[in-house]
């Protein structure tokens, strides 16, 4: 990085550091914190997503899909997370693998399953077996958003469906008195009012999110976690930069930077409830129409 | 090939150590239905353990921690809400891995604490096991969170049951025995329930890769993930795993529903707190 880098077993200690810190491994590890930001920032509008899909399916009045819905929301919540962040990734590659599988190659004669190998034909490989690196890697980072996108989806559902059931029941009547059906009645007077009751849920799930995404380590992707744990670890004198276990350090300050992000998203969802229950027919909604008058 | 009482003799208590049972875990193909049954059922021993056990000490911590937070002195005050503030506000997960690698920086012999007349010796070894270090971490894990619900329900406490108390002549630790720590405790029962609910499922992440799992003698999701990279078949391990854990969920809202009654037990029917099932929603 900087010109004085070039033999640092000599150089004083400010400037060991600087070396130490802006190393090649060390930008790696700068970028797995972007990795934890751009995974909350695709999984959760596609657990948003999720969430509504399932917020409508409970409500649905065709019975099977309220079941599925139902089902949906309490078997990923009553079971812990880590199981599904596991489970998702590989049950779902192995399920996309057969289907490639029994479309590519029909006259295959074995069993997939051989003992403890799963063996499918080549052409069904996903992804194919000559992808580059970094197709791999989307493959595997696709696989985890999935994974926390649908056990973020069955809570986000739940919050979702509570909040739809929380916009007064007089404004719908109001609604149908005024002649619109009841999917206008939805979409113009429930959707654009359930947020302020939906926030403080989603506020806490969007915390929980936060805090689950280290776990993406465990499914082989080379996040936060992983550096930390690469560039800590005692490093003997064969290496450019030697130095002791440092591995309390790197979790140090993956700490902070977990704990900054908590503490900003409380700042910014107290922003939001205080924007959402503007003229909203709620207590904090009241307090602001009485400081403004 | 085992049979099923073979492999109960072998596995069903394996998750103690090598002395309970076989030596070796079944590998590859010689895996049967029995072993995955019985040895995973087995790991169950060790969530029960911590789970059990950081709920009893969280418990009284967090009354602790919750009446420091509550105080109007900022000296109790601050400390608690800090306290609160980082074990909330970080990943289990990680400070999981940050004590471990500060217990492994501890000196192996431990520490001589010369107290004049005698040398008090702390040892510190036991620290790198998950049986106490990983413990240590969840008591304080599930202090900060329930030190929080008993905070919320400090203050939601009805001003006339205090007022009444006062009326009564009561001094503080009266007081406090007979009108805010119940009422503190019935307020917050339920949503305590749901804190032991998800304590308990976080006591798979103790042996994901920080404390090691020594003899390999690990918890229910440790064995799991092993018979799904001997396997490489995910479809029976993780579902049967959480059978295991909705049974034992349920077992807990069953055992907390009970404390629920009692707690409740002066009030008309129609105001007692309701027990909800609604795992890992208030974290």
């Amino acid at each position: 990085m900087f010109s004085f880098c070039t033999d640092p077993s000599i150089l004083p200690d400010w400037q060991w550091f600087a070396c130490y810190l802006t190393s090649a491994t060390h930008l790696d590890f700068y970028r797995a914190f972007g990795v934890v930001l751009v995974l909350l920032a695709v999984t959760a509008p596609v657990a948003l997503g999720m969430g509504m899909a399932g917020a409508m399916a409970l409500r649905a009045r065709f019975l099977p899909l309220q079941w599925l819905g139902k089902g949906y929301v309490n078997i990923v919540r009553g079971v812990p997370d880590i199981v599904f962040f596991l489970f998702v990734p590989i049950a779902l590659g192995q399920g996309i693998e057969w289907v490639m599988h029994q479309i590519n190659c029909p006259d295959w004669d074995q069993p997939i399953r051989q003992g403890t190998d799963f063996i499918v034909c080549r052409e069904a490989k996903v992804p194919p077996v000559d992808s580059p690196v970094w197709m791999r890697d989307l493959y595997a980072f696709g696989m985890a958003v999935t994974a926390f996108a649908l056990v973020f989806g069955a809570f986000v559902a739940n919050t979702l469906h509570g909040a739809m059931m929380a916009v007064p029941r007089a404004q719908v009547e109001t609604a149908e008195a005024y002649g619109m059906t009841r999917r206008q009645a939805f979409r113009r007077i429930v959707l654009p009012q359930m947020w302020v009751y939906a926030l403080p849920g989603l506020s806490n799930i969007w915390q929980i999110l936060i805090k689950a995404t280290p776990l993406l380590f465990l499914l082989g992707i080379q996040d936060v976690v992983y550096w930390a744990r690469e560039l800590g670890g005692q490093k003997t004198s064969i290496f450019t930069y030697p130095h002791p276990d440092w591995r309390m350090w790197y979790f140090l300050a993956l700490l902070c930077f977990y704990l900054f992000l908590t503490w900003a998203s409380e700042r910014v969802f107290g922003w939001l409830g205080a924007r959402l229950s503007h003229g909203q027919a709620t207590a904090a909604g009241e307090r602001q129409r009485r400081a403004a008058a | 090939m085992r049979t099923c009482a073979e492999s109960f003799e072998a596995y069903a208590l394996r998750a103690l150590g090598r002395d309970w049972g076989a030596a070796l875990l079944p590998r590859g193909l010689d895996i049967t239905t029995c072993d995955q049954i019985f040895l995973i059922g087995g790991g169950l021993i060790w969530n029960i353990y911590f789970a059990g056990v950081a709920i009893l000490f969280g418990f009284f911590f967090a009354t602790g921690v919750a009446l420091a937070k509550f105080s109007e002195n900022k000296w109790l005050n601050r400390p608690a809400s800090a306290f609160v503030f980082i074990f909330r506000g970080s990943p289990l997960f990680i400070q999981f891995f940050f004590f471990y690698s500060a217990f492994v920086l501890l000196p192996r012999v431990g520490f001589d604490i010369p107290l004049g007349f005698t040398t008090l010796t702390i040892d510190t070894s036991a620290l790198t096991t998950a049986q106490v270090g990983g413990l240590f971490v969840l008591i304080l894990n599930t202090t900060a969170y329930s030190a929080e619900l008993f905070h919320g329900a400090l203050q939601s406490i009805p001003k006339g049951d205090l007022e009444a108390a006062d009326a009564y002549g009561m001094n503080g630790p009266t007081k406090f025995r007979r009108v805010v720590f119940p009422s503190m405790l019935r307020l917050a029962w339920p949503s305590y329930t749901n804190e032991a609910i998800f304590l308990t499922h976080s006591t798979t992440l103790v042996f994901l890769s920080a404390f090691p799992a020594r003899q390999q003698a690990g918890e229910a999701f440790y064995y799991a993930r092993y018979f799904v990279d001997q396997t490489f078949n995910p479809f029976f391990a993780y579902p049967l795993v959480a059978l295991y854990f909705v049974v034992l969920t349920l077992a807990i809202i069953g055992a907390f529903g009970l404390v629920n009654l009692r707690l409740n037990r002066h009030l008309p029917r129609e105001r007692r707190a309701k027990m909800r099932f609604r795992p890992q929603y208030l974290r």
